[in-house]
């Protein structure tokens, strides 16, 4: 029996788009995928250092701002990669989830292996409303990443 | 010296998102203005229509910080309204949930986001390349805050267990008491952090500031969480339900914020400093001690020494939290009877960054009729941006670049928790 694959989604769902992340967990919550952990995350940097602590395999979803349209999807695993520069400088809280990634990697503090999974967003008032393009993006990351989910835990159990 | 204009869009290590824009002429600060949006006014319609024991768990959603602060504002609110009051072992446990918050909280600041301030890195990453053992520290003693707040508040992040008079569910006795050994922990650790806080080299910036804070009337009372008083260092002494009498909140031009002023008066100052210059004969001796072995003499008008406050305080929490784990005798019922009736009710408590306002009008069915919520940050921002003006005027020597991270350092001595008023900032930089 492998250890579970830990899924974070990270946000404010009362932050318009900033909820994307969280949207995505509830999502593959509700499909109960076996040998899945979700879990909803502020983005505060120290409480994500915890949430992973132990974890082989862990998934994170999240908001950004890059300055790319609205609903596009960016994908990069750690520690194989670093976290682009300015990529997650736009979120919520100022320790949040780029500089937990590099001090989990200067202490030693990283999961075996964590993909990190970033919806654009473009309003990030206050509010539930998500705008058009990034609710689409939920949509597709939730089938697709469950889909994934699905396929590496079923490889695991063979 | 030319004209020459400062903007940061975006201020690191502050929680969430501020823009600092600071103009200066001929060695003089022309202007000084912190920029942050929108005060919780979507929460305020949205709380609207529902019913009066909802607030706690939708108003912990406004900041992921400190849920706790602002469930406990809002279940004191209601209760001030319903005519209920919540004493003995369940007021214990609520300040032991704060306890939990005001570690994580403070914990956060000191090692996270400002002692890398004062020891000369950038950010807290470069500052572990140094002193790994000091960050994962800091690391270990937020992580019994937490340990505290997901037992007593049923989950760390937007705790789900408080209610409008009490708690849903009791935590065992057992249980507290299996926090005790890391509890102890972290309260030898608090001691080293004062040590830390007060080595630190501190800019000399004393100001004439009006200092609020809740403090109780009764002489036997602890440091303040949940009830008091609203006093300041000016003379201010009224019940919380005044509040609206002798503050005011402005619309600034340069931000969607509302500035919070006292009447006549202008700026004050809510915090870790306040509490302690306004509640000092509160706290134990243990660590009165610590404080007078940091140095605190008097009246603290320094802001930067704010962060040998907060390590005080974590030593409080820490002090505080198994003095009630101690005396932890579980009552027979997890909360009061509430009724509902129409009225109106106010509160304050004191969040990790300052008093936390709450007023509710309810109808005779408990429905919310009216709400006003006014986080501590609306209530610095003045405060800061007069810092602001003030301190650069002394630093304007400095090149830009230096200049914009002691401007930084000056408004993370209040930790504003920008989130609970913005988000985010559209970059733009502007050299003049």
């Amino acid at each position: 029996m492998s250890a579970p694959t830990l899924v974070l989604g990270v946000g404010n769902a009362y932050r318009r788009d900033d909820g994307a992340g969280v949207l995505v967990a509830r999502g593959l919550r509700a499909a109960g995928l076996p040998g899945v952990i979700v879990r909803e995350e502020s983005g505060e940097g120290t409480s994500l250092l915890e949430a992973w602590q132990g974890a082989d395999e862990v998934y994170l979803v999240d908001a950004v701002r890059s300055g790319a349209p609205p609903g596009t999807l960016t994908r990069f695993e750690v520690p194989g990669e670093v976290v682009p520069e300015r990529f997650f400088h736009y979120s919520t809280h100022a320790f949040s989830v780029a500089e937990a990634i590099e001090l989990g990697r200067e202490l030693g503090l990283l999961p075996g292996r964590l993909v990190v999974l970033g919806i654009e967003g473009g309003e990030f008032g206050q509010g539930e409303e998500l705008t058009g393009a990034v609710r689409e993006a939920v949509e597709r990351l939730t089938r697709e990443l469950g889909a994934e989910l699905a396929h590496t835990r079923s490889i695991a159990h063979a | 010296m030319n004209n020459r204009t400062v903007k940061v869009d975006y201020l690191a290590r502050v929680e969430g998102e501020g823009a600092l824009y600071l103009k200066t002429s001929k060695g003089k600060v022309l202007d000084a203005k912190l920029r942050i949006f929108e005060p919780p006014r979507f929460f305020e319609a949205f709380l609207r229509g529902r019913l009066f024991t909802e607030a706690p768990d939708i108003t912990a959603r406004i900041c992921g910080i400190c849920p706790v602060a602002y469930q406990m504002s809002a279940v004191h609110a209601m209760e001030n309204a319903l005519g209920v009051t919540v004493g003995g072992q369940l007021r214990a446990l609520r300040r032991l949930l704060y306890c939990g918050e005001w570690i994580e909280s403070h914990v956060l600041h000191v090692y996270l986001l400002h002692a890398p301030d004062f020891l000369g890195h950038q950010d807290a990453i470069r500052m572990a390349k140094e002193h790994p053992e000091v960050v994962k520290r800091g690391l270990r003693m937020k992580k019994l805050g937490n340990a505290i707040v997901t037992l007593v508040g049923g989950r760390e992040i937007h705790p789900i267990n408080v209610k409008v008079g009490g708690f849903y569910k009791l935590p065992t006795r057992q249980e507290l008491l299996g926090l005790v050994p890391e509890l102890t922990w972290t309260r030898d650790a608090a001691y080293e952090t004062i040590s830390l806080a007060a080595s630190l080299t501190f800019p000399t910036f004393d100001q004439d500031y009006e200092f609020v804070a809740l403090r109780s009337d009764d002489a036997a009372a602890e440091y303040p969480f949940n009830e008091g008083r609203l006093v300041s260092s000016k003379g201010l002494d009224i019940p919380v339900a005044a509040y609206d009498q002798h503050f005011v909140e402005e619309h600034v031009e340069h931000s969607n914020a509302l500035h919070s002023l006292r009447k006549d008066r202008g700026a004050y100052f809510v915090g870790p400093l306040a509490r302690f210059n306004l509640n000092r004969d509160r706290l134990p001796s243990g660590v009165a001690k610590a404080a007078k072995a940091a140095g605190l003499a008097g009246t603290v008008t320094n802001p930067f020494k704010s962060i040998i406050v907060r390590a005080l305080e974590t030593l409080y929490a820490c002090e505080e939290a198994l003095r009630i784990i101690a005396e932890y005798d579980p009552p027979a019922v997890p909360s009061v009877p509430v009724t509902p009736r129409a009225g109106t009710g106010y509160a304050c408590t004191e969040a990790p960054r300052g008093i936390l306002y709450h007023r509710y009008m309810l109808d005779a069915k408990g429905i919310i009729l009216d709400a006003k919520i006014v986080p501590p940050t609306s209530q610095n921002q003045r405060t800061i941006e007069s810092d602001l003006r003030h301190f650069a005027a002394a630093h304007l020597h400095l090149n830009d670049a230096d200049l914009t991270w002691q401007c930084e350092q000056a408004v993370r001595n209040y930790d504003p928790c920008i989130s609970c008023a913005t988000h985010f900032l559209t970059l733009t930089r502007e050299e003049a």
